[in-house]
């Protein structure tokens, strides 16, 4: 019976990862090119509101048809991600909700209705409203799509590094001390550069694909150039501040998810001037610790260090998991008992308390068996991070060849180049992907590092329930996937109207 | 001033007005929900679609707000009833996938699924919308099967999970109680009656115009009907009341207490259904009238109001169970802790000028009536 239930919930947590992998992958799809072609866009209708030039108003116009059509289902998919955290995670949602529900209510709050109302207003304001308010919503619609990833990631930056909050047993959660700790933690003002201007990328090299095609069919040719000009000068931007807040995530993860940088690197034994792996077999040395810690002989620790235990040059130890595990179970221990004794007998409860608080570290730990469960799948996460990479610097190096042909002028006639610009589509949805695969896989098996693992933090439903509606989402948004990318097809077939 | 306490029942307040405008807002449902019944050409249906296609958004985003505000500021609500009533929700935001990419890609060239799909996928969400909103918010009257146990946290039982719903249903319990049923069907047809005063005041369409006076004169008595019949049954029911300490009692009629021991909050609710009543009386006498939607409209919204917080008020608990009363959700025992709420209190003074933004945004759009000849001419058109 025992094995039943546990074989029953080992499933019951995979699911629900499962359909939460799924919805959030989907809806990484769609958000990525809200954000980049909002600043497109907005650059090109500013370009109209100055120059008064109709070309230019066209030309936003039919960018932002093809907006709306990745609007619709990106807004479709994130109504399921706010929910699933209380459908799928209801644990979760107690346990942190007081301090992870405030993100999510100011994004509602200001960021969505932002977005809604001037949306409203761009697409149907046209012949209503002023130039100047026209441009103004533009703007503010983009403004609002990236304020509300400004909130959701500074959500998802408290799960990856909990800042700003202290576990109260009486109410049994996490309760929030200090707002401004959690609404700008460094982990979350990296995250969201780091992933806002990778929707910038993608934006960019939408726009750049798209006209590199036109280009190649030798077609809406100014329109093309002019718009390629507009997705350089964003993806140049962009391209910078990824490869800068990348780097200083990898700091951030050496410090504070070690073990998804080891997973990463796929580094099994770390130490000083440790190597970075380009791919298994070629390594180049010291890298790694200048990455990690911009230091060449900077301490990293692999895998091993982290399940058993390891000591920094400068004398820190670092527990093994074992010790962290046994601590942790002492803090569940203790809180139970400050739970049986709270309202009878305040002596035990208050030792049980100071217990419970020298171990409230390691809390999430009490939840684990093994050492083991702390390593996450280390070939994906390995592999999804030198994907992201690799697609990364050859995006970069696609954007110094479009650089250079357009300032030659001789974009047009390179049909090589037009076909890795089109290539550049693929690759930066890929790119972005694996980030995420990076980040949410790496973290395992926490859903909040240290506090709380994924399977103590989920709804209490019968696997049968999790996956239907997983099956039930993965056809669904597959269909309107296909419905979305034939439309956009379609549209992008038809070209921008300049009768 | 700001206690917690006050704190408590300043956010009871807010989740209520969002409730409140949210089910103003499913006048969009409504409408959409008489696409095909209503129109007897593709010229008619075109206006019904972009009419509402201008304001589906709003309603899309106070529904997620309205769970956001809830996550923040009664988390105990979220993980128990997302988590426990899982079909529901899930069966409410399945109908609003549909509806958000339904507008955008019905009459784009390449949709694969054919224009009536779509159609008809804004029609399922016009009537599943507010049926389920609508049970699912009856049953902070009629309760629910679930038990909150939060020393379950500590790992040493089967699951560390706090709330778990009694039953395999999963949400779908709702459906057994007809008691749920009169509040459902109460928001679908308030829905249809404010989505036909809203055409009423958007469409300029003289074919149209007639149309909507006779589906108004079948809708709104339904919605009557239903209505009364729920707040009958609501002045009869019994209910969980909260001691000082904690402690969960059943006391008979308890709604009906609450709103005679509120007398602020009666006025509301009367004053509510009244503008509703009114708003329908004058769209039914005046055939040229086209303020019915604000009458109507203030008037849900106050009397939404007014319900929330008598499930809440009061020392009331606003999500009862069925299972084991004690595990019933109040103001005291699901609330974020007074930081949080203070904060988002900070954050909440905010509202008054993102509505005012909104008011703005609407009337530059709708200052012009929509009519066949903009729908000829319109740049963008759903």
């Amino acid at each position: 019976m025992i094995e039943f239930l546990s074989v029953q919930s080992t499933a019951l947590i995979d699911w629900s990862r499962a359909q939460f992998a799924l919805t959030a992958g989907y809806h990484w799809l769609f958000v990525p090119l809200t954000l980049g072609l909002a600043v497109v866009m907005a650059v090109m209708e500013t370009l109209y509101y100055v120059k008064k030039d109709e070309f230019w108003k066209r030309t936003a116009q039919f960018w932002m048809k093809l907006f709306g059509i990745n609007f619709a289902i990106g807004v479709a998919t994130g109504i399921i991600l706010e929910f699933e955290f209380g459908t799928n995670w209801s644990n979760y949602s107690w346990f942190v909700g007081d301090i992870f529900g405030a993100p999510l209510a100011i994004e509602g709050i200001l960021a969505f209705f932002m977005e809604a109302t001037f949306i409203a207003v761009m697409f149907f304001g046209w012949n209503k409203v002023s130039r100047g308010f026209h441009l103004a919503s533009t703007w503010l619609t983009g403004i609002g799509a990236t304020l509300s990833a400004w909130w959701i990631l500074v959500a998802n930056s408290w799960m990856q590094h909990p800042v700003g909050m202290e576990f109260n047993p009486e109410t049994v959660r996490n309760e929030m001390m200090d707002f401004f700790a959690v609404a700008f933690s460094p982990v979350a003002v990296v995250k969201f550069f780091h992933s806002v201007l990778s929707g910038w990328m993608t934006g960019a090299f939408f726009v750049i694909g798209v006209s590199c095609w036109y280009l190649l069919k030798r077609r809406e040719t100014k329109f093309a150039l002019e718009s390629i000009k507009v997705g350089i000068a964003v993806a140049i931007v962009a391209v910078i501040g990824v490869m800068v807040t990348g780097d200083t995530s990898g700091i951030q993860a050496a410090k504070y998810q070690p073990m998804k940088l080891a997973a990463a690197e796929g580094l099994e034994n770390g130490g000083p001037g440790a190597p970075f792996s380009v791919v298994p077999g070629i390594e180049v040395p010291k890298v790694l610790s200048i990455l990690a810690t911009h230091d060449i002989e900077g301490h990293v620790p692999g895998i091993n260090d982290l399940l058993y235990g390891y000591t920094t040059p400068d004398g820190e130890h670092h527990p093994s998991a074992e010790e962290k595990i046994k601590r942790g179970k002492e803090a569940l221990a203790a809180f139970k008992q400050f739970r049986a004794t709270m309202k009878t007998d305040p002596a035990t409860a208050a030792e049980a308390r100071k217990k419970l608080d020298e171990n409230v570290e390691f809390f999430g730990y009490g939840y684990l068996d093994k050492p083991e469960d702390l390593v996450p799948p280390v070939p994906i996460v390995y592999w999804a991070f030198r994907i992201m990479v690799g697609l990364g610097g050859a995006l970069a190096l696609l954007l110094a060849l479009l650089i250079w042909h357009q300032w030659k002028g001789t974009l047009a006639d390179k049909r090589w180049l037009l076909w890795l610009g089109i290539l550049g589509i693929p690759a930066v949805y890929l790119a972005g992907q694996a980030g995420w695969v990076v980040a949410e896989v790496g973290r395992q098996p926490w859903a909040i590092q240290d506090l709380l693992p994924v399977d103590a933090a989920i709804s209490s439903l019968s696997v049968a329930n999790v996956v239907t509606t997983f099956f039930i989402f993965l056809v669904l948004f597959t269909i309107l996937l296909i419905v979305e990318i034939r439309i956009m097809l379609k549209a992008i077939k038809k070209g921008p109207d300049f009768a | 001033m700001l206690t917690y306490t006050f704190l408590q029942h300043y956010w009871w307040f807010l989740i209520a007005l969002l409730g409140a405008l949210l089910v103003f807002l499913l006048f969009v449902q409504g409408a959409n929900s008489l696409i095909f019944s209503l129109s007897s050409d593709e010229k008619e249906r075109e206006l019904i679609v972009n009419s509402t296609g201008r304001k589906w958004e709003f309603t899309f985003t106070t529904l997620v707000t309205f769970g956001g505000a809830f996550f923040a500021s009664f988390p105990l609500f979220y993980s128990t009833s997302f988590g426990g009533a899982y079909w529901v929700w899930i069966l409410i935001l399945l109908s609003f996938v549909l509806q958000a990419v339904a507008y955008e890609y019905q009459s784009k060239p390449g949709n694969t699924l054919g224009r009536n799909t779509f159609r008809t996928f804004l029609v399922l969400n016009g009537i599943l919308g507010p049926l389920l909103l609508g049970m699912a918010v009856a049953t902070f009257f009629t309760g629910s099967p679930f038990v909150v146990e939060k020393d379950a946290l500590d790992a040493t039982g089967i699951s560390p999970v706090i709330s778990r719903w009694a039953t395999a249903w999963h949400g779908l319990d709702a459906l057994f109680n007809p008691v749920n049923y009169l509040l459902g069907f109460a928001v679908v047809f308030l829905a249809r009656t404010n989505g036909i005063l809203y055409m009423l005041n958007n469409i300029d369409d003289p074919s149209l115009r007639p149309k909507l006076h006779r589906a108004l004169r079948v809708n709104a008595p339904l919605f009557v009907l239903f209505f009364v019949a729920f707040v009958i049954v609501l002045m009869g029911l019994d209910g969980y009341a909260v001691a000082a300490n904690g402690e969960v009692s059943l006391e008979a009629h308890k709604y009906l207490h609450n709103l005679l021991s509120m007398p602020a909050t009666l006025n509301v609710f009367l004053t509510g259904v009244v503008l509703v009543l009114c708003g329908i009386g004058l769209a039914l006498t005046q055939k040229n009238e086209r303020r019915a939607i604000w009458l109507s409209g203030i008037g849900t919204t106050l009397a939404v109001l007014a319900i929330f917080l008598i499930a809440g008020y009061n020392h009331t608990c606003y999500y009862p169970s069925t299972t084991d009363m004690q595990s019933s959700l109040h103001l005291q025992n699901s609330c974020s802790s007074e930081f949080t709420l203070r904060t988002m209190s900070y954050v909440s003074l905010l509202i008054p000028f993102v509505l005012a933004y909104i008011a703005y945004a609407w009337h530059a759009i709708d200052s012009k009536k929509i009519d066949r000849n903009e729908l000829e001419n319109e740049e963008h058109k759903y």
